[in-house]
This record gives structure tokens, C-alpha cells and sequence, in this order.
């Protein structure tokens, strides 16, 4: 009976070891691979940031792979003189801060409006808001529109289309419903009207949905190419994402302008542009907003937030 | 009594004074523009003005299916964008495996750091994750400057100018751009996973292999099917914008998908306005009916909606 009783202890011991070396085999080999895999998602940006504040020469010859080699800012001062880099960076930033301002304004307002229960036949219209999420006219009819309305080769052709957004409408809206209605009906029984509980009471308490509102709209509103690409022929439209997809289609000529244009010190001459320089400043440029701000708008993507998106 | 009513009425009209603004953005924006899908029936040449006697009826739908030239770019595009989404499809179940394998790291620094680096690229446009390609894969790229100083390649071979594997190279561009935030419902889900649950299996004396088996991989089904479902759904709208960025003389026959297709229609010389029209507009219409069989699907197996 003891006897019995002592191997099976044994062969319990056993077993546990087992597993104990194959669990730790099985998590060195993840933390491998998920390394791995961090490591290609952020390691390409290291090597560009690298390679643009390295010494051309070096760079262009590919010695530049783990850490930057004769560090120095003349690409990033020699990329004013880039045509067009200046007035495209302008364009992005104004239809960026503007059209998120609109668009997290416009989300709060009607996600609240749907809300209130007594509006004349609320259901209907938020069906209407929502459903377009699921149609698209296509290119040529939507091109079309665009021309009619004037909104070719308009700074506003960026803004008025993206002003409403069903998605952030429906975050809005879910996020309002879960908060308690009271706050509300104290404020109608002090006699405030509609837009001053929108203003003092539901903007304040969305705070924390709004800010994901305003992150998504604004990657959205910098990333954004296609609008560009369709509607705008005149280069003074022309956004950062276009004029950098540009650049990477020819920019043969584009190193000689600089250069040109650049004094002829010996320091500036050993950095004297390349295609692969401008092409890696420019990214550099190009992605520098969104990889400066990403570590702080990381802690909005909270599971609540994420799990209303699932179903929207 | 009846005007207590009819203030409550007022106030309801009021309301919908307030939206109304907003409502007419949706009708010109979103509304508006479905009218344009009349130029799939008539034969438009944009510079002359709209008239009836243009009116070629099912034309183009026709045309895109029997003129031999056009139904063989049909046919070619119809064949990438199945296989583009197809992989896609295949594939939809490595975020999800992507998030188990992140739970199981204990080390709550190592496990951020992983997330916050594999999020990053999803934030990062087309355009750019195609400049990226061009510095790393091109022939004057680290990819080839790296080759040929190790002696592994005797001349550079230019990634991006070829049309070997471009299905499969889409997907991987997509995957890298996107499986870190695909993964973020499923980390969210299995946080959502009853603590007890995994308590009980360890009294139990469950190990990890079983705890994921039996505990985690059946609470992440439902997301993964409402994920899979949606996918059906989008079977036809791979965007153009990657493909777009991505297409060169050289892969242009593989990696038209249908959205690109529609786009490089509008924008060939002569433009062919009608037919890119009408192929938009077939689009259109078999994808909301795709949603809706998912959703009924969804409906009956699951008792839920997804839309």
C-alpha cells in the first residue's frame, strides 16, 4: 500500500518535472518569435531614422545597419530646399487639426442627439447615418459629386466629406447610453436646454472616448492619400502621403535640385543628396507626427472602447 | 393635456432641427453620389452634356463579360482578388494565435513592449509602409546591400520590381501592417475570460497546453467568428490603396485586385467612365448582399447580428 502510494507520488514528481522543461522550452521559443516579430515591425523605422543622420557616403554605400555613422542634421535642413515639402506640410497639418476638430465635434453632438429619445423619429435617422457605412457609390460617381459641388482642387474637398463619420457616431452614442441618464435629468429639471447639457455636461463627461475619436480621426486625416490622388491636380493640394508617393516614383531629379541649390563646403559636398537620402528623409519627415505621439495615444485603446468596435 | 403634448412635440421637432444640418452632409456625401450610377446605363462622354439618346442599357455589364478582351481582364482581376482575399481568409487565425501566445508571457514590460511595437505599423499609411518596402527591398536596399556583402547574392535582385509571389507578398505586407491591432479584440477578449475559470483548471492539475485548449481557445471563438464573418463579407473590398502604391509595369497582371481595377478603368486613356461605373456598381451590390448572408448566418448560429 505505501509502496503503491510512494511511486505514484514519484511518478507525479516525474510528470511535473516533464512539464516544468517543457514549459520552459515552450516559452524561450516564444519569446523568440515574438521578439522576431517586434523586432521587424519597428526595426526598418530605426534604420531609416539612422541612415538620415548618417554621412551620405557611408549610408549610400549600405555601412549603416545598427547604430548611425558620422552623425550630422544636413538632410533634415537641406529638406526645406525640397519644392513643394514646405506648403504640403502645411496643407497636412491644417486638414488634419481642422477636420479632426469637426469630426470629434460633429461625433459628440450627434452620438448625444441620437440619445435623446424624444426627437422626431430618431430611429429612422440614425438608420440612414449608419447604413452608409455599408455602401460606397464607387470612384467615378463620388469623383463626379465632388466636381459638381465644386470641391475639385478645394481645401474643403478634405474636410466636408469626412466630417461625419458613422463609426465614431456609433462609439459616441454606445459610450453615452452607458453612462448614467440622471446627470441628464437633473440638468432638464434645472431648466437646461439641449445644447447646454451637450455643451457643459456631455462633452466633459465623453472626454475619454472623444480623445479616441480625435486619434483615429487624426492618423486617419494625416494617412489619408486617395482624396488626393483623386481630387486634387493642382500641387499647392497636394498633402505630405502624396508628395512623398510622388517623390518615391522619381526622384532622379529631385537630389540634383538640392544639391544645386546647397552651398559646396567640403562637409556639405561628403553629404551631398542621393536618391536614397531625400527618399529617407522625407519618410522619415512623413512618419515622425505618428511615431512621436503613438506611445501616449497607446493607453486609449482600452478594452471597453475595443470591444464596442468589434460590433460596430 | 393637449398642450403639454404638443410642447413635447415641438421639442421633438426641435431636436431633429438640430441634426438636420448633419443630415443633409450624409444625403450629398453618401446619398447623392448613388445617382451616378446611371452612367453605367448611358454612354458618357464627359465633356458633352448628359442626354437620353445615349441610353445603351445593359451595355457595359455585358460587355465585361463577353467582349473577349474585357472578359479576359474580368476574369484576371476576378482571379487576384479571390486569391488575395483567399489567403487573407486562410489566414485569419493568426492574430488570434498571435494574442495567445502574447498571454502567455508573464513579464508584464516584455509583453507591452511587444504589443506597442507590433501596433505601430497599422498607424502608418500606405504609402509609407511602400517606402519602406522600396528602402528595404529594392535593389538598392538594405535587403540587397546586406546580400551581396555577406556573399549570399552575387547581384542585387529588386524585390518590388517582379511578379513572382505577389499574392503572397501582398498578404505579407498586410499581415505586418496589420495582425498587431487584428490581435488587440482578441487580447481584450481573453482579459475578458472569468479568472476562475483558469483557477479551477489548475486545481485541477491542467497544463498550459490544455488550459489553452479547453479554457482560452473556446472563449475566443465567438470573436473569431464574428471577425470571420466580416471578412466574408468584405471578400471584394481589398481597398485599393496598398495595391495601388504597390503596382508597377512589372506585377500590374497580379496584383490588380477589383478596387484597383475600377480605379486604373477611370483613369486609363481613353477614360472608360461607364464601365468602371458599372463594375463599381455590380461590386457594390454583391458585397452588401454578402454582409447580409453573413449577418443572417450570424443570426441563426449565434442568435446575434453583426451589423
Amino acid at each position: 500500500m505505501k509502496r503503491k502510494e510512494k511511486s505514484l507520488r514519484a511518478d507525479r514528481r516525474n510528470k511535473i518535472k516533464e512539464n516544468s522543461l517543457l514549459d520552459r522550452i515552450y516559452d524561450i521559443v516564444n519569446y523568440i518569435i515574438l521578439f522576431l516579430y517586434a523586432f521587424i515591425c519597428i526595426y526598418p523605422f530605426y534604420y531609416i531614422f539612422i541612415n538620415t543622420i548618417s554621412n551620405n557616403k557611408i549610408s549610400e554605400s549600405g555601412g549603416v545597419i545598427f547604430y548611425p555613422k558620422g552623425i550630422h542634421l544636413q538632410n533634415y535642413i537641406d529638406a526645406f530646399r525640397i519644392p513643394g515639402l514646405g506648403q504640403a506640410t502645411l496643407v497636412s497639418l491644417s486638414r488634419t487639426v481642422l477636420g479632426t476638430a469637426l469630426t470629434v465635434v460633429t461625433a459628440a453632438f450627434l452620438g448625444y442627439m441620437f440619445t435623446r429619445e424624444s426627437m422626431f423619429k430618431r430611429k429612422l435617422w440614425y438608420r440612414i447615418v449608419v447604413i452608409t457605412m455599408y455602401f460606397n457609390a464607387g470612384i467615378i460617381p463620388w469623383y463626379l459629386t465632388m466636381m459638381n459641388l465644386g470641391l475639385t482642387n478645394n481645401f474643403l474637398g478634405y474636410i466636408l466629406p469626412t466630417i461625419i463619420s458613422p463609426f465614431y457616431i456609433i462609439l459616441t452614442k454606445t459610450y453615452i447610453e452607458s453612462t448614467p441618464k440622471e446627470i441628464q435629468e437633473a440638468a432638464e429639471c434645472d431648466g437646461a436646454k439641449v445644447l447646454t447639457i451637450f455643451f457643459r455636461i456631455m462633452l466633459p463627461i465623453c472626454k475619454p472616448i472623444l480623445a479616441t475619436v480625435a486619434i483615429f480621426a487624426a492618423v486617419g486625416h494625416w494617412n489619408s492619400f486617395q482624396d488626393t490622388l483623386l481630387l486634387m491636380t493642382q500641387e499647392k493640394y497636394y498633402t505630405l502621403q502624396f508628395l512623398l508617393y510622388r517623390y518615391l516614383q522619381s526622384s532622379q531629379s529631385l537630389s540634383s535640385i538640392v544639391n544645386a541649390t546647397a552651398g559646396s563646403s567640403e562637409a556639405m559636398l561628403a553629404n551631398a543628396q542621393t536618391q536614397t537620402s531625400i527618399r529617407m528623409t522625407v519618410t522619415i519627415i512623413v512618419a515622425l507626427p505618428i511615431i512621436l505621439v503613438y506611445p501616449f495615444f497607446q493607453r486609449f485603446f482600452s478594452k471597453g472602447i475595443m470591444l464596442g468596435a468589434v460590433k460596430g | 393635456m393637449k398642450f403639454f403634448h404638443d410642447k413635447k412635440k415641438m421639442r421633438g421637432y426641435k431636436e431633429f432641427l438640430y441634426i438636420l444640418p448633419f443630415l443633409i452632409l450624409v444625403l450629398v456625401f453618401s446619398y447623392y453620389p448613388l445617382y451616378g450610377w446611371i452612367y453605367a446605363f448611358f454612354d458618357y462622354q464627359p465633356p458633352l452634356p448628359f442626354s437620353w439618346d445615349s441610353f445603351v442599357g445593359l451595355k457595359w455589364f455585358k460587355m465585361l463579360f463577353q467582349n473577349k478582351s474585357y472578359a479576359k481582364q474580368t476574369l484576371q482581376v476576378l482571379r487576384n482578388t479571390f486569391a488575395m482575399s483567399g489567403i487573407s481568409f486562410f489566414f485569419s487565425w493568426l492574430p488570434m494565435f498571435f494574442a495567445i501566445m502574447l498571454n502567455e508571457v508573464k513579464r508584464t514590460r516584455f509583453r507591452k513592449f511587444v504589443q506597442t511595437a507590433t501596433t505601430l505599423p497599422n498607424f502608418i499609411s500606405w504609402v509609407l509602409v511602400y517606402s519602406v518596402a522600396f528602402l528595404m527591398m529594392s535593389n538598392t536596399g538594405l535587403f540587397n546591400s546586406v546580400g551581396m556583402g555577406l556573399g549570399i547574392l552575387d547581384r542585387p535582385i529588386d524585390f518590388l520590381k517582379s511578379n513572382e509571389h505577389i499574392w503572397f507578398k501582398m498578404w505579407l505586407w498586410l499581415t505586418w501592417k496589420n495582425m498587431g491591432w487584428a490581435a488587440i479584440i482578441y487580447i481584450a477578449a481573453i482579459s475578458g475570460i472569468d479568472a476562475e475559470l483558469y483557477e479551477a483548471a489548475k486545481v485541477d492539475g491542467a497544463n498550459r497546453r490544455q488550459i489553452i485548449r479547453n479554457i482560452t481557445l473556446p472563449c475566443l471563438l465567438p470573436t473569431f467568428f464574428v471577425i470571420l464573418l466580416l471578412n466574408i463579407s468584405n471578400f471584394l473590398n481589398n481597398g485599393m490603396e496598398q495595391y495601388f502604391v504597390f503596382q508597377n509595369s512589372w506585377n500590374r497582371e497580379h496584383i490588380q485586385v477589383l478596387d484597383l481595377y475600377v480605379y486604373n478603368l477611370s483613369t486609363s486613356k481613353p477614360p472608360v467612365y461607364s464601365v468602371s461605373t458599372a463594375l463599381s456598381m455590380l461590386k457594390s451590390i454583391i458585397s452588401v448582399v454578402l454582409l447580409l448572408a453573413a449577418n443572417t448566418m450570424s443570426k441563426l448560429l449565434r442568435k446575434e447580428s453583426i451589423i
